[in-house]
């Protein structure tokens, strides 16, 4: 952050704190949310204990918790679900890393868009599960195809949101940053960067939705450890109950792989958070 | 002083948005300029600002041409064009950063004093009013000390409330160093109100058309007769200006001269 950024630190530090975690605190209003998915589960338990449904098919909670408690207990769910966090953090990095290069390039040049754009277009037409044959091919059934598979995943919505963001940034704003006699550099990191930045954490957070959903497939494909094997596993061996305690472990990581990308860039985007609390203060 | 010297410009459509504009202006001077839509209004200032450059002609400020945007020259847009992502006090002190931080804050602080905000430099700019946010812009270009300060129709957008206390801030940071303003706007009023010396366009090109005499005194006497009458004299101009035959076949503004 450059020393004019910081001008205010002084003059900020006496206003209220703003967009603190305290704030966030879940309400009970939030807590709603809860209520339909446990009075399903609590239903379903219910059913199951008056035997008026088949648990073969869909076990009930209990079980499904049972199960998730031993694979704790065992350390395999560690085993499974660092094995998936790994590949995802792996191909979300690389993917996410050539997105934002290549999204900033076509973005701020017309030339590099007029080059590289179509290519890049036709082959985010191809259904990036197509490629799988071709990267077991070229890279064995081992780690490397799975990682580039979910880079791939990663890859497209990254791209096309930096390359989007990077394009509309207002041209006003940058004329502001001409009167001042920005160079490029300075331009770029006082200007555009922040302009795009909440587009760009947008355009993380549904490509890091796309990792986990590639890394069920790849690991589907074949693993011997991972989420997706657990899912696999519990398909062939008829355990029901492994296949829904994956399931949730999958929602959980997921959840919060989200939301730990979303405060990791929440302190860079206080500014867009103070609507709320712009009335309460005016 | 501020020299332009056969201004001119045509826009590569074809358009020619400025012919020939020729004005000294003594440092100090408070200049407005009026006229109708397509009298190059905003292309005169984008080319002082150093954001286009001209086709024929020059600007000098004090012997030296400029042609890319100076230190010594701020500009105020039609919008407050804040960056939102910096608090009121970052965005006043964003051309500062050569100054230490003690003398940057120091400056953003008197700023925000003398425009009646002291106590937002931490607040968003989502936070604050047109009004409010409008006097930020105006103090952010004002706390670098430019010694030519452009305006683009900077209170249109504004009640007529808000922008009458505006020309009081206007006139009070004026006062601290005494810039230079070149003033674009559709008001008369506010012409009067503000300027030194008002000059009607002409459009289609754009060039100047005729500068009616003020004989004010400041503060102005906004209910009294002279102004009543400098206002006259100046729509009688600006009716003249709006009839008189073109010399260059009219051409329809295009948008090319957008802020």
């Amino acid at each position: 952050m450059s020393s004019a950024d910081t001008a205010a630190s002084r003059s900020r530090a006496a206003a209220p704190p703003r967009g603190g975690f305290a704030a966030r605190a879940p309400s009970p209003r939030a807590l709603l949310g809860l209520l339909l998915p446990l009075a399903l589960a609590l239903g379903y338990e219910i059913a199951f204990r008056l035997g008026l449904v088949e648990a073969r098919l869909l076990p009930p909670p209990s079980r499904v918790f049972a199960t998730l408690a031993e694979l704790a207990r065992s350390g395999d769910l560690l085993t499974h679900a660092s094995a998936t966090l790994a590949r995802v953090f792996a191909g979300f990095v690389f993917g996410a890393v050539a997105a934002i290069l290549l999204g900033a390039l076509t973005g701020s040049s017309a030339l590099a868009r007029r080059l590289l754009d179509p290519t890049l277009q036709a082959l985010r037409a191809v259904p990036s599960l197509a490629w799988v044959p071709l990267f077991i091919m070229w890279f064995g059934i081992f780690e490397t195809s799975k990682v580039t598979l979910i880079a791939v995943g990663v890859f497209f919505p990254v791209y096309l949101g930096v390359m989007g963001a990077i394009a509309s940034v207002d041209r006003k704003i940058v004329e502001v940053g001409r009167v001042f006699r920005l160079d490029r550099v300075a331009l770029a990191r006082r200007i555009l960067l922040p302009a795009i930045l909440p587009d760009v954490v947008i355009a993380l957070r549904s490509g890091l939705g796309l990792g986990f959903m590639f890394v069920v497939a790849a690991e589907i494909m074949g693993a011997s450890e991972g989420l997706g094997y657990l899912l696999l596993d519990g398909q062939q061996l008829g355990k029901a109950a492994q296949i829904v305690a994956a399931l949730i472990a999958f929602a959980v990581l997921g959840k919060i792989c989200d939301g730990l990308l979303a405060a990791a860039a929440r302190p860079f985007l206080r500014w867009q958070d103070s609507f709320a609390r712009a009335g309460g203060e005016g | 002083m501020l020299r332009l010297s056969g201004l001119s410009k045509t826009y590569p459509n074809g358009t020619q948005a400025l012919a020939d504009v020729t004005l000294d202006v003594p440092q100090g001077e408070i200049v407005a300029f009026v006229g109708g839509s397509g009298c190059g209004k905003t292309t005169m200032l984008r080319l002082i600002a150093g954001l286009e450059q001209a086709s024929k002609g020059r600007v000098e400020l004090d012997g030296e041409t400029l042609t890319a945007p100076h230190p010594a020259v701020g500009v105020i847009f039609q919008e407050p064009r804040l960056l939102p992502w910096l608090t009121v006090a970052q965005n006043i002190g964003f051309g500062l950063s050569a100054l230490s931080r003690a003398e940057r804050e120091a400056r953003v602080e008197e700023a925000l004093l003398r425009v009646g905000l002291a106590g937002y430099g931490g607040r968003w700019p989502r936070e604050l009013s047109g009004g409010q946010a409008q006097r930020v812009a105006i103090v952010r270009a004002l706390v670098a000390r430019p010694k030519v300060l452009l305006l683009d129709e900077p209170f249109s957008a504004l009640d007529a409330f808000t922008r009458a206390s505006l020309h009081e801030h206007l006139i009070g940071l004026w006062e601290a160093h005494k810039p230079t303003l070149l003033l674009v706007t559709h008001d008369v009023e506010e012409a009067v109100t503000l300027a030194d010396r008002v000059i009607v366009l002409q459009p289609k090109p754009g060039r100047i058309f005729a500068e009616p005499t003020l004989d004010l005194t400041r503060p102005r006497d906004k209910v009294g007769h002279d102004f009543a009458d400098a206002k006259r004299r100046i729509l009688a101009a600006l009716d003249g200006s709006l009839q008189a035959p073109s010399p260059t076949r009219p051409r329809e503004e295009i948008a090319g001269a957008w802020w």
